[in-house]
């Protein structure tokens, strides 16, 4: 895929709504865009997507599952009052970055609609207007009374309508880049694979629910059964004000992560990959939980040697997370070369040390 | 005043641009509104630099206008080609600008900081996509991600200091390749028209011009209308200021918009500082913090929208300020109204209006406009 393909797979993708338990809308976005390569697609119980890629190896081939999450953060109603609705988090928001957001309210129809934060003449007598919080806000949608209530309920989703943006440097700013800019990694990495043998079976799948209880990786993992899982999700990317030993520069390759949330000998397979084909990347120390997919994998029925990919990603959890798609690429990319160098005897080597 | 004083001198000209008045206006479709207002909303127009909003502007009035001319603080006048004999020379005041950012310094981190023109509000900073310069480059106000944000942290609002511009650039010289220090920025919003809303950047004030252009291009017969569509409004109407002196007229309506902040309450009580409401019509000027409005206007915008069962609402008189303020001080004064399209979120990336009060405003103020014309301005 050229760099132009995947600026516009990635796109394709952030224009998708699928808040967490939401994510029909995407997933048609990307089993049509796995189908050139992995044509054998399964839809989980709750919603995750599946598609095989068949190794070249023997019968009962060992397999690998890769796992990136296609749910997105937003909003959802708890409330209609007139034109307006009370909201809460889908995943969670810094409510300092909501007032001024523009939204869609997946309504009977969608609505759009702007998240505001009243005057401090309207507020409890406690409450500082310049400090928002969550229940102070509502959505304007602009409607009369009657049409709003028409159109709107409690529990509707609301998503942020941020067109993706292309900025300098080969860079995207966009909605739901956490982790759709895994999903295109994994793109990426069938495409690659496709074009090259490999022994294992490999299970691409867009995980639901991420944000909220990790429950699409977990009943996905169980139900196929793999015998290592990795997931691709986004990382901290580096930025003026933040830890350093925290985060990473955007487009300087993706990150490997290590703690125990990672199997050490899927961690080193990992590394040697890398180091073999010549990929950039930054080693990232999960002291526990690795935030992603992998916390729930690992512990799926007798337990899944697992490993982390991480994506550096600005501004994490807004309408205007920023990814390099060189990062994206160069992730896709080790997935492809790690899982070539997989062999029939790989699993009779994994040892934890 | 005598409703009929004697007729002044038409303004000096001071033309930088004038258009030739035998042009035919050419026949527009019957709702070329919305197209013109999304046009209008979705143009950079930050106060000092207005001409995207300018050029749109005589596009749209070409051909129409008896003369046009751009003065010395780039506010665009117009005079409306009139019918009939006129004995009352009115400006009609819209401001061109909007709130933004203006870049001043690329950092060797790549990234821009920026100052605020105008009262943008602070708080829709945070996590907004911006364009920015004539080229309108795409950036982001970039912050830190949730899962790093320390408890006591989230107490604190996010300083305007703590924010910068992130276009992609990851050194000084790739920030300043197509940007450079002066350029302004405003909201990355997409305009939007769905079920009678309006969803926009800037409806403050384009929305104003958008109606001014409609009168201008559908000028009442018997006055001698100037259209003056200003600059520099939200730093303190210096664009209305002067335009005032230049044209001398013998009253001014301002048109403009004006927050409705007509959400419940916390606690479900009576809201009683709404300011004005959405749908509610128009919303008449008694007296903000710059202006008491001329009674005689008041009373004048009240009675023809009772007359011709226009809608209309008075805003609760208080904070706030329009191009009136500078109007109505200008040479030895200048009896002066403000009008406004009720909208929600000024100042901030979306700003929500109901099509329906915008329309209203336009109707109420030609209605006042053939009311002047027969009766003018009378003592009282």
């Amino acid at each position: 895929m050229n760099d132009k393909a995947l600026s516009e797979h990635v796109k394709n993708l952030l224009r998708a709504p699928g808040l967490s338990a939401f994510e029909a809308p995407v997933r048609e976005v990307v089993a049509a865009a796995w189908r050139p390569y992995a044509p054998k697609q399964t839809v989980s119980r709750l919603g995750s997507l599946h598609a095989l890629q068949s190794g070249t190896g023997r019968n009962n081939r060992p397999k690998i599952l890769l796992a990136a999450h296609m749910d997105m953060v937003g909003l959802m109603v708890t409330q209609v009052a007139g034109g307006f609705c009370r909201i809460t988090e889908i995943g969670g928001l810094d409510a300092r970055i909501l007032p001024g957001q523009a939204v869609v309210i997946h309504g009977r129809e969608d609505v759009p609609a702007v998240v505001v934060l009243p005057p401090a003449a309207l507020l409890p007598p406690d409450r500082k207007a310049e400090i928002p919080r969550l229940r102070d806000l509502w959505l304007d949608t602009g409607l009369p009374e009657t049409e709003a209530g028409r159109l709107i309920r409690t529990g509707d989703t609301a998503s942020f309508s941020q067109p993706p943006m292309d900025l300098a440097g080969g860079r995207i700013a966009g909605r739901s880049l956490d982790d759709r800019a895994g999903v295109a990694a994994l793109t990426v990495c069938l495409e690659e694979l496709a074009a090259r043998p490999h022994r294992w079976d490999v299970i691409a799948a867009a995980t639901v629910q991420e944000e909220e209880t990790l429950g699409g990786a977990a009943t996905s993992a169980f139900a196929l059964h793999p015998d290592l899982a990795i997931a691709v999700d986004v990382t901290f990317g580096a930025a003026p004000g933040l830890p350093e030993h925290k985060t990473f520069p955007l487009g300087e390759g993706p990150t490997i992560g290590l703690g125990p949330n990672v199997h050490p000998g899927v961690h080193r397979w990992m590394i040697r990959a890398a180091a073999k084909a010549g990929i950039k990347y930054a080693l990232e120390v999960m002291p526990a939980h690795s935030g992603t997919d992998a916390f729930a994998m690992q512990v799926t029925a007798e337990g899944i040697p697992t490993g982390v990919i991480g994506i550096p990603l600005r501004s994490m959890h807004t309408a205007v997370e920023i990814v390099a798609l060189s990062d994206i690429k160069a992730a896709g990319h080790l997935l492809a070369e790690g899982i070539g160098a997989l062999d029939d005897g790989f699993l009779s080597k994994l040892r934890w040390e | 005043m005598a409703p009929t004083r004697k007729r002044k001198p038409a303004p000096k000209k001071i033309t930088k641009r004038t258009l030739k008045p035998k042009e035919r206006a050419q026949p527009r479709p019957q709702d070329g509104s919305i197209a013109r207002i999304k046009r209008l909303s979705e143009a950079i127009g930050v106060s000092g630099d207005e001409s995207a909003i300018r050029e749109i502007i005589l596009e749209n009035l070409k051909g129409a206008a008896a003369e046009t001319r751009v003065d010395a603080l780039g506010n665009l006048l117009v005079k409306c080609r009139t019918r009939g004999k006129t004995s009352l020379r009115v400006m009609l005041a819209a401001h061109m600008d909007e709130v933004g950012l203006i870049l001043m310094q690329a950092g060797s981190d790549g990234l821009w900081k920026f100052g605020t023109v105008g009262g943008i509000n602070e708080q829709t900073l945070p996590g907004k996509a911006l364009w920015i310069g004539r080229d309108r480059v795409p950036g982001v106000l970039a912050v830190k991600p949730v899962h790093l944000v320390e408890k006591d942290e989230a107490e604190h609002p996010i300083k305007l200091d703590a924010l910068a511009i992130d276009i992609g650039a990851t050194d000084k010289d790739s920030a300043m390749a197509r940007l450079k220090p002066g350029d302004r920025a405003a909201f990355a919003t997409p305009f939007r028209f769905e079920r009678g809303v309006l969803y926009g950047k800037a409806l403050d004030n384009r929305l104003g011009v958008a109606a001014l252009i409609e009168l201008a291009l559908a000028p009442p017969p018997g006055i001698e209308l100037w259209a003056a569509f200003t600059t520099q409004e939200e730093i303190g109407a210096r664009g209305a200021q002067v335009a005032a002196y230049a044209l001398d007229p013998d009253l001014a309506i301002v048109l403009d918009a004006t927050p409705a902040a007509d959400m419940p309450m916390w606690d479900g009580s009576e809201n009683t500082a709404f300011n004005t409401k959405l749908g509610g019509g128009p919303a008449i000027y008694i007296t903000d913090r710059a202006t008491v409005s001329d009674p005689r206007l008041v009373r004048i915008l009240d009675a023809a929208a009772e007359t011709k069962g226009i809608p209309r609402q008075f805003r609760q008189p208080g904070s706030g300020g329009t191009d009136a303020g500078a109007i109505h001080r200008a040479r030895k004064g200048i009896p002066s109204v403000s009008i406004s399209v009720p909208i929600r979120s000024p100042h901030a990336p979306v700003s929500t209006a109901r099509l329906e009060d915008w329309r209203a405003l336009v109707a109420l103020v030609r209605a006042a406009l053939d009311h002047l014309a027969k009766q003018g301005l009378r003592e009282g």
